[in-house]
C-alpha cells in the first residue's frame, strides 16, 4: 500500500494531479477573465471622467482666448489647467493647427506622436496610455470647437484648430488592479489546495474496486474459483466487476466439470481393477492345479503348452490388476504409511533376500555404515525391488545397490552397467503405462512399476529420480528421512 | 490335512478355492452365506474357517464376530483389497489373518499352515525344554505346556492369534519386537505384510488381558519401534 502510494505512476497519484490541473486551470480561467473585466471598467472609468474634466475646465478657460493664439497664450491656457488640475494633477500641453504643443511647464512628458495623428484625423477627442518611468500614464487629446456664439452663427461647432493634450499618471488605478491580482491569487491557492480534498475522495471511489478487483484476481490465480465480487453502482468498474464475477463462475464450473471428469476416469480403472478381481481370485487359486498337471506329462504336448500359458498369463493379469489398485489407491490418497525406525541396511539385506538375489552375483551391495531411517519397510521393499528388478531387466550386470547417510539423508543409489536410459526417456520414466517405444515387445511389469515406486517414496517425503552415470548405465537416486533420533537399530 | 469351512458367495471362487485346496489334500465344505455358515460351523466342525467379507445379508464382518462369541476355530479373511477398511474392522472382530485375493492355492495354505500352528516357530526349539510349569506376570498365569491364559484364575478365550502373540512376547519379556518381526514369528509371514494385522491382534489381546486397554501395563507400544510384553511389577 505505502510502496505504491510512494510509486509517482500510481493511479492514485495521476488522478489527484488530473484533477488539480483542472481546478487549477478553472480557476485561472475565471480570475483572468475577472481581471480582465474590472481591468478595462476601472480605466474606461478613469478615462471618461479624466475626459470630463478636462472639457469641464477647458469649457470655462477656451472662450477668453484670442483667435489665433500665440505660443504665450498657449502656454498660459495649459498653466491655467495645470492649475485647474487639481486632484487628477495632470500635465498638459496645448498646440494649434498641428503644431507642436506648447507644454505648460518643460518636465511635462511629450505628447505621444500616436495621440496627435488620431486627434487629427478624427476631430474628436482620444486618449492614449503608455508607460513612462515604468509607471503607467494616460494621454488625453482633445481639438477644441467653438461654442455657440450668437455673433458668429457659421462658426458654431467648427473645430478652432486649437488642441489641448493632457497627461497624468494612473498610481491609483495600477494599486486597484493590483489588488485583483492578489485578491485572485489569494483565492486561487486555497481553493486548489482545498481541491486536493475532493481529488482524493474521487481517486479513493476509483481505486477502491480496482483494488477489490486486483486482490480478486489474485484469489482467483490461487485456484480459489468461488470468489465473487459485490458490484456497486452502474459504472464502468461495476459492469467490469460484473464481468469478473462471470468468469470466475465459468472457471469455477469448467474446474468442477474437469474434476469430475478425472475423478471419473480413476473411478473406473480402480472399478475395472475390483471387478476383475473376483473372477482373477478363481483363476489364480487353480493356476497351480494347471501348471502341476503340465508338467506331470498326462496331457497332451499342445494341450500342457496351451495350459502353461494361461496359468502364466492369468498370474500377469493378477499382478496387473494389482498395481492398478494400489495406483487407485494412491490416486484416493487411501495409501496408509506404517513408518517406523530402522536401518536401511537391514531392509536392502531383506529385499535381497526375499527376491532371491542374497547370493546373486550379478546384485552388489556397498552398505559400509547403518542407515537409520524413518520408513515403512513394506514400501521400501517395493521400491528396492522395483529398482533392483528393472535394472537386472533393463541394464547390464553387476546392479550396484548403495545406502549411505548425506547431507541429513538417507540416500539409496540404484545402478546398472547397461546402456542407460536414453535422453529422450529420461524425463517420462516415472509416467504410467510408459513405453518408450510404441512397437516394443510388452515387458515383465505392469508398466506402473516406476510410478508405484515414485508414490512410495513420496509418501514418505523423500525423492526418487533417475539419471545416467558419468561412465554408462542407468542410476536411480532414492532419498528417505532419517530417523529423528539415533537409537539403537538391529 | 485340514477341515476347512469356505464362507463365499461367488460360485467361481467358490470352485477354485476348493479345487486348489482339494488337490493339496484338504476336506473343504463351501458355504455360500454368513448363515449357512454358521450352522456348518456347528455341523461341520472345521479346523478353520475361510471367511470372504463382501456376502449377501450377514456381512463377513458379522460372521466374524458371531463365530467368535463361542469359538476359538481360527479364522483368515480372504481380503478384497479394495475394501481395506472392511478388512482392518474384521480383523478387530477377531480374524486371525488375512489373505489378499486373488491368491493362489500355495500362499493359501501357506496361511493356513501358520494360523493352526498352536506355538510360534521360534518357541517349537524351546519345546525341548520342558516348560517350569506356570509363568505369573502380575494377575496374569500363562501356562506354555497346556496353552492356558488366566486372570485371576479365569481362564480366557483367547483366539489362535492373540496366544500365540502373547507365548511369543511372554518368552523373552521386556525384550521390543518391531511389527514387521512380529509379523515374521508370529504369523509367519515371509514377505512383507501388512502391520495393521499386529495392531488388530494387539488391540484384541490388550481387552481381555488389560485392566485398562487404554493404560496397558502386559503389552506396552514402543513409540515408533513396536512392541514389548512388560516390564510387569
Amino acid at each position: 500500500m505505502n510502496t505504491r502510494l510512494s510509486f509517482p505512476r500510481g493511479l492514485r497519484v495521476r488522478l489527484v494531479a488530473a484533477f488539480l490541473l483542472a481546478a487549477a486551470f478553472g480557476a485561472l480561467l475565471t480570475a483572468g477573465l475577472t481581471f480582465q473585466q474590472a481591468r478595462s471598467a476601472i480605466l474606461e472609468r478613469t478615462q471618461d471622467s479624466a475626459v470630463a474634466d478636462l472639457r469641464t475646465q477647458l469649457d470655462s478657460l477656451a472662450p477668453d482666448l484670442t483667435m489665433p493664439p500665440s505660443n504665450n497664450d498657449l502656454r498660459d491656457l495649459t498653466l491655467q489647467l495645470d492649475r485647474a488640475g487639481g486632484a487628477r494633477a495632470w500635465r498638459s500641453s496645448a498646440s494649434y493647427q498641428g503644431g507642436d504643443p506648447v507644454p505648460a511647464s518643460p518636465d511635462a512628458p511629450p505628447v505621444p506622436r500616436g495621440l496627435r495623428e488620431t486627434v487629427r484625423d478624427t476631430g474628436e477627442a482620444a486618449y492614449e496610455r503608455t508607460e513612462r518611468d515604468g509607471r503607467p500614464w494616460l494621454s488625453v487629446g482633445m481639438p477644441v470647437a467653438y461654442t455657440h456664439d450668437p455673433t458668429r452663427p457659421t462658426s458654431a461647432g467648427k473645430l478652432s484648430g486649437l488642441t489641448v493634450y493632457a497627461s497624468f499618471p494612473l498610481d491609483d488605478d495600477q494599486a486597484d488592479i493590483a489588488a485583483l491580482v492578489t485578491a485572485a491569487r489569494t483565492g486561487a491557492i486555497p481553493s486548489l489546495v482545498l481541491a486536493v480534498i475532493p481529488a482524493l475522495f474521487a481517486a479513493r471511489s476509483v481505486l477502491r474496486p480496482v483494488r477489490r478487483l486486483r486482490s480478486g484476481a489474485e484469489r482467483v490465480a490461487a485456484g480459489r474459483f468461488d470468489t465473487r465480487l459485490d458490484a456497486e453502482g452502474h459504472d464502468e468498474l461495476a459492469d467490469l466487476t460484473r464481468s469478473f464475477n462471470t468468469m470466475a463462475a465459468t472457471l469455477q464450473k469448467d474446474d468442477a466439470e474437469l474434476r469430475r471428469m478425472e475423478a471419473g476416469a480413476r473411478r473406473f480403472a480402480a472399478d475395472v481393477a475390483h471387478e476383475l478381481r473376483t473372477p482373477l481370485a478363481a483363476m489364480v487359486a487353480v493356476t497351480e492345479v494347471l501348471d502341476e498337471d503340465a508338467a506331470s506329462g498326462a496331457l497332451p504336448a499342445d494341450t500342457a503348452d496351451a495350459v502353461r500359458l494361461i496359468s502364466e498369463e492369468t498370474r500377469k493379469i493378477a499382478r496387473m490388476v494389482e498395481d492398478l489398485m494400489e495406483v487407485s489407491r494412491f490416486d484416493a490418497k487411501a495409501a496408509a504409511l506404517d513408518a517406523e525406525d530402522l536401518d536401511l541396511r537391514a531392509i536392502v539385506s531383506k529385499t535381497l533376500r526375499l527376491r532371491g538375489w542374497a547370493d546373486d552375483e550379478r546384485v552388489r551391495t556397498d552398505l559400509p555404515t547403518p542407515v537409520p531411517v524413518h520408513a515403512d519397510p513394506r514400501r521400501v521393499d517395493v521400491v528396492l525391488a522395483n529398482l533392483i528388478g528393472n535394472a537386472l531387466r533393463h541394464g547390464s550386470p553387476p546392479v550396484t545397490v548403495s545406502a549411505r547417510v548425506e547431507y541429513g539423508k538417507a540416500v539409496v543409489t540404484v545402478t546398472d552397467q547397461g546402456p542407460g536410459i536414453p535422453g529422450d526417456v529420461l524425463p517420462h520414466v516415472f509416467e504410467r503405462f510408459y513405453k518408450a517405444d510404441a512397437a516394443r515387445t510388452r515387458s515383465e511389469g505392469s508398466g506402473l512399476g516406476l510410478a508405484i515406486a515414485q508414490e512410495n517414496v513420496l509418501l514418505h517425503g523423500g525423492t526418487l529420480t533417475a539419471g545416467n552415470t558419468s561412465g554408462r548405465g542407468a542410476v536411480f537416486i532414492l532419498t528417505l528421512p532419517l530417523a529423528a533420533s539415533p537409537q539403537e537399530q538391529r | 490335512m485340514a477341515r476347512v469351512l469356505l464362507i463365499e458367495d461367488d460360485p467361481a471362487v467358490q470352485k477354485g478355492v476348493s479345487l486348489a485346496l482339494g488337490r493339496r489334500g484338504h476336506d473343504v465344505e463351501v458355504a455360500a452365506r454368513g448363515e449357512t455358515g454358521l450352522l456348518a460351523l456347528e455341523r461341520y466342525r472345521p479346523d478353520l474357517v475361510l471367511l470372504d467379507l463382501m456376502l449377501p445379508q450377514m456381512s463377513g464382518l458379522e460372521v466374524c464376530r458371531r463365530i467368535r462369541e463361542s469359538k476359538q476355530v481360527p479364522i483368515i479373511i480372504l481380503s478384497a483389497r479394495g475394501d481395506e477398511i472392511d478388512m482392518v474392522v474384521g480383523l478387530e472382530a477377531g480374524a486371525d489373518d488375512y489373505i489378499t485375493k486373488p491368491a493362489g492355492g500355495a500362499i493359501i495354505e501357506a496361511r493356513m499352515k501358520a494360523v493352526l500352528r498352536r506355538v510360534a516357530p521360534a518357541q517349537d526349539a524351546q519345546e525341548a525344554i520342558p516348560p517350569a510349569g506356570a509363568e505369573h506376570y502380575g494377575d496374569l498365569t500363562v501356562d506354555r505346556t497346556t496353552l492356558v491364559v488366566t486372570k485371576h484364575g479365569a481362564e480366557l478365550a483367547l483366539a489362535p492369534s492373540e496366544l500365540k502373540l502373547l507365548l511369543f512376547l511372554t518368552a523373552a519379556p521386556g525384550q521390543v519386537y518391531s511389527r514387521q518381526q512380529l509379523l515374521e514369528q508370529v504369523w509367519e509371514y515371509v514377505f512383507y505384510g501388512d502391520v495393521r494385522l499386529v495392531d488388530a491382534c494387539v488391540m484384541r489381546l490388550r481387552a481381555k488381558i488389560e485392566n485398562h486397554p487404554r493404560r496397558p501395563v502386559y503389552v506396552q507400544t514402543v513409540r515408533g519401534f513396536g512392541y514389548r510384553f512388560g516390564p510387569v511389577e
